[in-house]
């Protein structure tokens, strides 16, 4: 099936399925983003567990942390790329002045690096739980609703800092002094629900319901100033 | 107006001595923590006037984004009235919680409503981007007060310098935190783009301040409960040396905002200038 038939049958779906498979099919070939953040965050797990050496019971209680802040930093390799990539040959303003919706290319990018994040998440895992003896006390099935959940609040919003860092000076540095203070309710969020269900000292209801909000709050409010910020001049 | 700066700058001045004596002589010192907790009254008014800043940056911010065009100009001004009216009927027929006053609540949501009209009415689109710029900074700087002043009360007070999970003072450092985020993109974007991308980071950092209270709420709190609103009782004379401070603070930002604005509108004006003449140096070498 070619792109133009997609677009033809959905504008705003068939780009956004465009774009997606695009970027899909550059990384399958080229492994940049996923190649640099499974390392990167494989040298955190290293580094952490040479620094702590818990016993299983601490860790558990320190787990929860340290996930996600090498998955927080890792994204950052992922998201910084995203609208890199659209620099080289000016696609990015070849986007602006064509008819397309903008919001339809947010998603696809915001799904794209939800897809790189999640591939990275569910290769680490397993590498966490043999270097920290991790076992769940509490009910487990959470933690892959914390996890879709907190990936999610992090490459919505990671996803539209990036399109706003791309137009500043010094770009690479711009994305996490833009990211790290609007996520930090949400990091906190995804760091006490892992450790609550990790501990099964308390329920994790509370944090999950919490980053359900800030999802909705967020991808809704990404979606409305879109296109003002890639139309900004 | 240029004839009132002086006169204003005279009557601050005044103002800032009269609340000091305020604060240091008439103020009575407090029973168990004595006179530490004299700097009470530089740390709230500080905080209040911070937050009221930050509160204009947001409004500016989204009239900016919103004026642009007239259809979500008037949506916006619709939405700013209704929520105001909403706040003030909810206040009375939803249980509120413990210590807040339904008077109180009903009043700040129209209070917020009519802040919206009145800056509405005041600046032009361009010049709301100039107002959340200067809000901006200088509600950093008062923000910057409260976190320093904070923790040298905590000190002798508590004990320790900071309380980590505590609602206040996480919530005000992480504020602090996306401000100076806001300050940072300022100042690092090319400069066509920088209002329209620092007004969407206002929009979504104000929208982050309720889950980083919410977040925070869950663990429990060491500050001590609020002044207006809260169940505590206080000395009058302790309440009116702070309100007097709270005055006169807010006269002081006034006044570092207003020259501040002025400022930014006269660099703007000189770039606007410079440009100008480099369009006619260009079209005088291509004749």
């Amino acid at each position: 099936m070619s792109p133009a038939s997609d677009i033809t049958r959905g504008p705003a779906r068939g780009i956004t399925r465009a774009t997606l498979l695009k970027d899909l099919r550059l990384e399958w070939r080229s492994k940049d983003a996923i190649n640099s953040m499974l390392f990167f965050s494989l040298l955190v797990v290293v580094v952490f567990s040479f620094s702590f050496d818990p016993v299983a019971e601490e860790s558990r209680h320190i787990a929860g942390g340290l996930i996600w802040v090498a998955f927080l930093f890792a994204s950052v390799v992922a998201l910084n790329q995203t609208w890199a990539r659209e620099l080289r040959n000016q696609v990015l303003d070849a986007y602006r002045v064509s008819p397309a919706p903008a919001n339809s290319l947010f998603l696809a990018k915001a799904i794209g690096n939800f897809i790189f994040v999640s591939v990275l998440e569910v290769l680490m895992t397993p590498l966490f739980i043999a270097f920290y003896r991790l076992r769940a006390l509490g009910p487990a099935w959470q933690l892959l609703v914390v996890g879709v959940l907190g990936t999610w609040a992090l490459v919505v919003n990671g996803t539209f800092f990036a399109a706003m860092s791309i137009r500043t000076r010094s770009r690479e540095i711009m994305l996490p002094l833009l990211l790290f203070p609007i996520s930090i309710p949400a990091i906190l969020a995804m760091v006490q629900a892992t450790t609550a269900i990790l501990t099964d000292e308390n329920s994790a209801r509370f944090w999950i319901v919490l980053l359900v909000t800030y999802d909705l709050v967020f991808t809704t409010s990404c979606l409305l100033l879109f296109e003002t910020v890639l139309n900004a001049e | 107006m240029k004839r009132a700066f002086p006169v204003l700058s005279i009557l601050t001045a005044i103002l800032l001595s009269y609340a000091l004596y305020q604060a240091l002589v008439v103020a009575p010192t407090e029973q168990t923590m004595g006179d530490v907790q004299r700097i009470f009254y530089y740390h709230v008014p500080s905080a209040w006037t911070a937050f009221f800043l930050f509160f204009i940056n947001f409004v500016a911010s989204i009239q900016y984004l919103a004026r642009a065009n007239s259809k979500t100009d008037r949506l916006a001004s619709y939405l700013a009235v209704g929520i105001g009216v909403v706040v003030f009927a909810a206040a009375f027929f939803i249980p509120l919680p413990e210590g807040m006053r339904p008077s109180a609540v009903g009043t700040t949501g129209l209070l917020a409503t009519g802040l919206y009209l009145l800056v509405r009415s005041l600046f032009s689109q361009a010049d709301t981007d100039v107002l959340a710029l200067v809000t901006a900074e200088v509600g950093v700087a008062f923000c910057l007060i409260v976190l320093v002043t904070g923790p040298i009360w905590a000190r002798p007070v508590w004990g320790i310098w900071w309380a980590p999970g505590d609602i206040r003072l996480t919530s005000t450092l992480v504020l602090w935190l996306i401000y100076v985020s806001y300050l940072v993109l300022r100042r690092f974007s090319a400069s066509g783009q920088t209002p329209i991308l620092a007004a969407a980071l206002a929009v979504l950092g104000a929208l982050c301040v309720p889950f980083v209270y919410l977040s925070i709420w869950f663990f429990r709190t060491q500050h001590p409960q609020p002044v207006m609103g809260g169940s505590g009782s206080i000395d009058p004379r302790m309440m009116h040396a702070l309100l007097i401070n709270w005055l006169a603070f807010m006269c002081f930002a006034f006044l570092v905002c207003w020259s501040r604005y002025r400022l930014e509108k006269l660099r703007r004006e000189v770039d606007e200038v410079h440009a100008l003449e480099s369009l006619k140096d260009v079209s005088r070498s291509a004749r």
